[in-house]
């Protein structure tokens, strides 16, 4: 699996730099349109979506989704324990240390509720929720579904758009995060049933019913790499199919590297058609259109609905002998949603089978990549209907499952951090020669982007909460296990010698002494992770983790900058809330003395 | 009761010897003076029999055995120790504080509390005061809960660190009188370290002068006073200005 981030604001078509797969259209994973400047509001690092083209190998499932079980552990270093004595007159009583006990056994509590209410949160919604890939053409096919879904009235609409690409929009579907998304036969073929052989519809109907899918009729058009020409070489050769290029040894040709060397490309398709041209150079997919345009070359490697085709009149050849395999649009839904909304089902059919034609395709991927124009928008006018009023993707219902899902994401990960971190950080501060490696290992994993970060988990852990996850624990871990060292390694030397010297053992200098003196630095750490995971955590979306990120990214597909602030407003509330609450979990943790002095020093 | 011994113990920190060669005996239910000015290595000796550093040359015994040899809790309860303000937990109440040792050693409550009785008994600390935290205490009073943990397992010696130097001069007073009667009363082994003439006229049998990590002179106030083994000792008598009860051994000597 390979990320691919293309900088700058303009978004060319880089597509080809990516790639993963066996079929041409595994390679693709498009970006979405150039948003304009604009859309980049909040200080949140999701101003980068955009640009993230992920895409992923067939990654094992998830092996463990248990994680959130680490939120059962009790992690509190401040030992809880309070010391013997029963008298109250005498001092020895309890007093703060059994308010701090109820203080923690509270803390735990609203915890596991919290917990609970999460996971019920991430029971679907009833209703048909219609997922997309990240490019394009399948935001725009799902956009132009749900709309459809929306007019038949008869379930709740969803948009789970933007899921990367086949490998994380499939495992959505199987895992039941969405309902139906737009898929092409040959990829079905090739990769959800490893078959690459079986790409007649009646065959692949057969194929998925045992795994609980259907598969609508083609829509129209197919998604495979083409041959294009200019109109006037076409017409001034007669050039229709790929098969009259055999007569033409003089025309030059210009193919992408990957198109050059894949057995399903160029090599393939000179032996099928017996090609023989004379001048074929490898060339980046996004210079070869200004290549054919400006006259440099005659011959280019396309994909048969690319948005430019139809803005530059271009001609593609038919293939006329079959080499390319078949990908046609379909939709690919889970029976389940078929048996229970069959009238929506029905809808997308008749909406959209045999609808939408190559040329067709390649136009309404041309109106948003070309003229900037939002998918609802493209969606709409295709189905003749009125634009749509912006904004219309979330809800309050749906904003309160989505903190929800965030304060999931946030909470287990931030508790799988401080299980992992506190005890890393103890461990570094006991041996300095580990602690340089330690440091240095999490502060490796501190400078991968977040996104990378999520997206070298999706091989590992596939897609949704669990890579999500184990991507923000990790990057939650620098700040917990770098304070928690800091604060150890740096007490007052006389104060840990009297713990020896009084003869408690080490586990019991630990917790009753150095731990509690490190308490504020070490919640201070926690702090830190707490707020910087709630920021990142909007980039769990990508990978299909839900939370706020989930607005965002629907946002950004559609051009919708309500949408957009509709996740990333309640995301920055969140982390100011988050902030909030460690005040008070200061009050609840630091003990009393420890405050006291700080205030003395303070003043 | 308790025996404290260095046999020619050497300790370099730092590249510098702390503890040249030094030999010492505490004798069971007596007190010692360790006296000298600062980096003149009476603390480096005190760490030597807690067992928080170990010896380059020579041994360090107590009651016979070799420190390192001895447990860390049996050591502790062999040994109380008592530093400058107190060394007190801030995160733990007066009580907490004093009663450490007793909760690390696994004691029943009961006989926390009736130890802790007695202790506040003995030090003379205001019972209110256990449930306050070390910053609420005043200096005086947190040297006493300090003398508390240390007595906290009733261990036969007991290791002062200039137990009195950050106090004020009417609580240093007052907690000097107590300490000498706490020292009196129990039969304590004490090896107090101090720069203060007063106090090592005040509580020493014996006293160990100290230079740059050697000893100078041993033996009684009188002893240093009246027959000083080089003019250090002398210039180092002088230096503090004497109350009366030693002006007459000063004057006897000049």
């Amino acid at each position: 699996m390979m990320l691919a981030s293309v900088p700058g604001q303009t978004f060319v078509d880089s597509r080809r730099q990516v790639g993963w797969g066996s079929s041409p259209r595994d390679r693709i994973v498009r970006g979405l349109p150039k948003p304009p400047p604009t859309h980049f509001v909040a200080p949140l690092s999701a101003g980068n979506a955009p640009r993230l083209r992920v895409s992923c190998g067939e990654g094992p499932h998830p092996a463990c989704r248990c994680i959130g079980t680490f939120l059962t552990q009790h992690t509190s270093p401040a030992g809880a324990r309070r010391a013997p004595g029963t008298r109250r007159a005498d001092g020895l009583s309890a007093r703060p240390a059994r308010r701090r006990g109820a203080c923690r056994l509270l803390a735990a509590l609203v915890a596991a509720a919290w917990l609970l209410a999460s996971c019920a949160a991430w029971a679907a919604p009833p209703g048909v929720r219609v997922g997309s890939k990240s490019f394009t053409e399948s935001y725009i096919l799902a956009e132009i579904a749900a709309q459809i879904a929306e007019e038949i009235g008869e379930a709740p609409v969803a948009r789970r758009f933007g899921l990367g690409g086949t490998g994380i929009a499939h495992e959505a579907l199987t895992s039941g995060e969405i309902d139906v998304y737009p898929e092409y036969t040959g990829t079905i073929g090739r990769f959800i049933l490893k078959d690459p052989s079986v790409t007649a519809l009646d065959d692949l109907r057969q194929r998925l019913a045992p795994l609980g899918l259907a598969v609508g009729d083609p829509i129209g058009f197919e998604n495979t790499y083409a041959l294009a020409v200019r109109r006037d070489t076409a017409s001034r050769l007669g050039l229709r199919g790929i098969s009259d290029l055999a007569r033409y040894r003089q025309l030059t040709a210009a193919f992408d590297p990957g198109f050059m060397e894949r057995e399903d490309g160029w090599p393939g398709l000179r032996h099928h058609y017996g090609l023989a041209l004379a001048n074929v150079r490898a060339m980046e997919h996004a210079l070869t259109y200004r290549a054919l345009t400006s006259g440099r070359v005659d011959v280019i490697d396309v994909f048969s609905t690319d948005g430019q085709l139809s803005r530059l009149d271009l001609v593609v050849l038919a293939d006329d002998r079959h080499f390319f395999p078949d990908y046609a649009a379909v939709m690919l839904a889970r029976r389940s949603m078929v048996e229970t909304w069959p009238r929506t089902w029905a809808a997308l059919g008749r909406g959209l089978a045999g609808r939408i034609d190559s040329a067709a395709m390649a136009r309404l991927n041309a109106q948003v990549e070309i003229e900037g124009r939002s998918f609802a928008e493209v969606a709409s006018d295709f189905l003749g209907r009125p634009r749509p009023a912006s904004s219309g993707h979330w809800s309050g219902r749906e904003l309160g499952r989505l903190t929800l899902q965030h304060l999931f994401l946030v909470g287990v990960s931030l508790a799988v951090a401080v299980a992992l971190g506190v005890p890393l950080g103890i461990l570094a501060a006991q041996r300095p020669g580990l602690a340089q490696v330690e440091l240095l290992g999490v502060g490796v994993l501190q400078t991968i982007p977040a996104l990378a970060l999520l997206s070298f988990m999706i091989p590992l852990f596939g897609i949704g909460r669990v890579p999500a996850l184990v991507a923000l624990s990790l990057y939650a871990l620098l700040p917990v296990v770098r304070n928690t060292h800091a604060a150890l390694s740096t007490l007052e030397p006389q104060l840990v010698a009297m713990a020896s010297v009084m003869g408690l053992r080490r586990w019991q200098q630990l917790a009753w002494v150095e731990l509690p003196l490190a308490s504020i630095t070490i919640l201070a750490g926690i702090k830190t992770a707490a707020v910087v995971t709630v920021g990142t955590a909007t980039l769990a979306a990508f990978v299909g983790g839900g939370g706020y990120g989930t607005l965002i990214v629907t946002g950004l597909a559609l051009n919708d900058v309500p949408t957009i602030l509709a996740g990333a407003i309640p995301a920055a509330a969140m982390a100011l809330a988050a902030h909030g609450g460690f005040e008070v979990l200061d009050r609840a943790l630091v003990p009393r003395g420890l405050r006291r002095r700080s205030a003395a020093v303070s003043r | 009761m308790s025996t404290i011994e260095f046999r020619g113990v050497t300790k370099r920190l730092g590249g510098r010897a702390a503890v040249d060669s030094v030999s010492l005996v505490v004798a069971p239910g007596t007190t010692h003076v360790l006296l000298g000015a600062s980096g003149s290595g009476k603390s480096t000796l005190l760490r030597l029999a807690l067992g928080l550093l170990a010896p380059d040359a020579g041994e360090v015994l107590v009651d016979g055995v070799a420190v390192p040899a001895l447990a860390r809790a049996d050591l502790a309860r062999r040994i109380g120790y008592v530093v400058q303000e107190g060394a007190l937990y801030p995160h733990l109440t007066a009580a907490h504080n004093a009663t450490l040792p007793a909760r690390a050693q696994g004691w029943s409550p009961s006989r926390t509390a009736d130890r802790l009785s007695a202790l506040v008994a003995l030090t003379g600390l205001d019972p209110a005061l256990l449930a306050r935290y070390p910053s609420e205490l005043s200096g005086g009073q947190r040297q006493r809960v300090g003398l508390m943990r240390a007595l906290m397992l009733d261990p036969a010696a007991l290791l002062l660190d200039e137990p009195l130097a950050a106090l004020d001069p009417i609580a240093r007073a007052d907690l000097q009188a107590q300490l000498a009667g706490v020292f009196r009363t129990l039969g304590k082994t004490v090896l107090l370290v101090t720069h203060d003439l007063r106090e090592a006229f005040l509580f020493g049998l014996g006293i160990t002068l100290l230079r740059d990590g050697r000893v100078i002179q041993q033996g009684t106030f009188a002893d240093l006073a009246r027959r000083p083994a080089d003019p250090f000792v002398a210039d180092f008598l002088r230096a503090q200005a004497p109350p009366p009860a030693m002006a007459r051994y000063l004057d006897d000597a000049g």
